[in-house]
């Protein structure tokens, strides 16, 4: 399944957010989506996922969802939106719990999907004994639990220090390089971009609209931090946002 | 070069954080007893004007002995616990609907704010009529009592729940009643709780107001007969059975505060 944004705009109240985005997300490629503060980028990715409705335009899905994806559209929150009540297993389990599942089956999906994220040493921990690189990939494992068709991820992994990020970063890249998936990733630091984008998307300072695509050719295993091509596209992007990216730090919100 | 003066840097940390204190609260209640002990038999406290502390505990085992407590004890803990859950239950839900439904909270609030500040025993003729002399009147106003202040906790609670969960449970595809039932309720429990000592401390002021309008059994009987006869060391016994039961609902609400919200960072 591909999702295409057509013509997409929104605003809240007076102040307009994004203007005039069009854009097409294709089956197993990751797009990241950067740009100033403010600039709507999250905005965006709520109407991507239908938790808003764009006032101009249309999200449309090209193709249906694959059978066994339980939820097409899956979420992956900054803040990790993890039940503090809930065990690991639980978190992930709550995801599945409306689908209908039988029990071997639900327990077969978890096992699997914590296993994938390295966290099957952990099922029975609660979230606040777990540290936030954990936390994201309990968040991870739940969203791949219920196999979406896109992933939505919001800054994923900008609430973790930079260490941590680093390693998540060679997960995401393991998962996709074992099992393609397609994503949607919002991040403000160009260094992830770079790394996990196979297009990258930068938007401009609020109303948002689309600057510029730019994609990177190689292949998502063989980026390593300090690759000295991956430093000029970098530094490409920061040409094309630092303007932006001051004016709209002056900016009252 | 010889540095002379060398000393350590002053420390100015702390930051107001509160120490557990263990024996200081125990210290608290035996000091004042302790003293009043000692007064009344040393003379320079009138008897007149304070119970001696031997005599009421005296009166408690004399209460024990003919078990004349449990005649008193035990109506007064049923209607504690009837109207309280009652009143409790009925508040946890409206409160849970007015924090869930718009409509709902547009029509109850005013009329909780309206209903919250009536003093509720000078609705206790009303409800002997409503409801009869006997227990269904302070059934009645226990229950009213506890209901609205578990109201006001339980909405707010609610409103404070995690909006970021909520979402992620909508993202998930998550039926309203799943989000209602595993995000929003756990999420809204330590405001429910916390709300539910207010309420219960409420309750036990309504018990004995009630019992001591028209009840011959119950704590509050005890005490207004006791008082009526200025017999203060009596009347301090159903005080200090008074206080336990606060202390314990307190004490019943933290155990369970331990056991159910362990999961609070």
């Amino acid at each position: 399944m591909d999702l295409r944004l057509d013509r997409i705009g929104h605003g809240y109240g007076p102040v307009e957010v994004l203007a005039d985005i069009s854009l097409d997300i294709p089956k197993g490629e990751i797009l990241c989506i950067i740009g100033p503060s403010g600039c709507g980028k999250s905005t965006l990715l709520r109407l991507i996922g239908g938790l808003e409705r764009p006032d101009q335009g249309r999200v449309l899905q090209l193709g249906r969802p694959p059978k066994d994806s339980l939820n097409p559209l899956t979420y992956i929150f900054q803040d990790f939106a993890l039940l503090p009540w809930r065990t690991v297993r639980g978190n992930v389990s709550l995801a599945l719990e409306d689908h209908n599942l039988t029990t071997s089956q639900a327990t077969e999906i978890i096992a699997d999907v914590l296993a994938r994220t390295g966290l099957s040493d952990f099922a029975d921990a609660v979230p606040k004994q777990l540290s936030g690189g954990m936390k994201q990939r309990v968040a991870i494992a739940r969203a791949l639990a219920v196999t979406p068709a896109v992933l939505l991820m919001d800054e994923p992994l900008s609430a973790l220090d930079a260490q941590t990020r680093e390693l998540l970063i060679d997960d995401l890249v393991q998962l996709w390089t074992r099992q393609r998936f397609t994503a949607v990733y919002i991040t403000h630091n160009l260094g992830e971009a770079v790394r996990l984008g196979h297009r990258i998307a930068v938007l401009s300072r609020r109303p948002g609209h689309l600057r510029e695509v730019i994609a990177i050719d190689t292949p998502l295993a063989d980026r390593r931090l300090g690759d000295p091509d991956l430093e000029t596209t970098q530094r490409r992007l920061w040409d094309l946002m630092r303007d932006e990216a001051a004016a709209a730090d002056r900016e009252l919100a | 070069m010889q540095r002379t003066d060398v000393r350590d840097v002053p420390f100015r940390g702390g930051g107001f954080r509160p120490k557990r204190i263990r024996f200081i609260g125990l210290a608290a209640f035996i000091a004042p007893i302790a003293l009043a002990e000692w007064g009344t038999r040393a003379g320079w406290i009138s008897p007149l004007t304070l119970p001696r502390p031997s005599d009421v505990l005296a009166i408690f085992g004399e209460l024990l002995e003919t078990g004349r407590l449990w005649d008193h004890l035990i109506p007064s803990l049923t209607r504690l616990a009837v109207g309280s859950v009652l009143g409790v239950s009925a508040g946890i839900a409206i409160g849970t609907a007015i924090g869930l439904f718009s409509y709902i909270r547009a029509g109850l609030v005013p009329l909780v704010a309206a209903l919250f500040p009536i003093p509720k025993i000078a609705l206790l003729p009303l409800f002997v009529i409503w409801f009869g002399i006997d227990e269904g009147s302070k059934y009645a106003l226990i229950a009213l009592g506890t209901f609205t202040p578990t109201v006001v906790a339980t909405y707010g609670a609610v409103d404070n729940v995690d909006r970021t969960l909520i979402r992620m449970g909508q993202s998930f595809g998550l039926r309203w009643l799943s989000i209602t039932r595993k995000i929003v309720l756990p999420g809204a429990l330590p405001g429910i709780l916390s709300g539910l000592r207010v309420s219960l401390a409420i309750g036990i002021i309504l018990l004995v107001a009630a019992e001591m309008l028209g009840a011959e059994f119950g704590i509050g009987a005890f005490i207004l007969q006791a008082g009526s006869l200025y017999d203060l060391e009596r009347l301090f016994a159903g005080v200090v059975i008074l206080s336990a039961l606060g202390v314990a609902t307190s004490a019943a609400i933290g155990a369970v505060e331990r056991r159910l919200l362990s999961w609070r960072s």
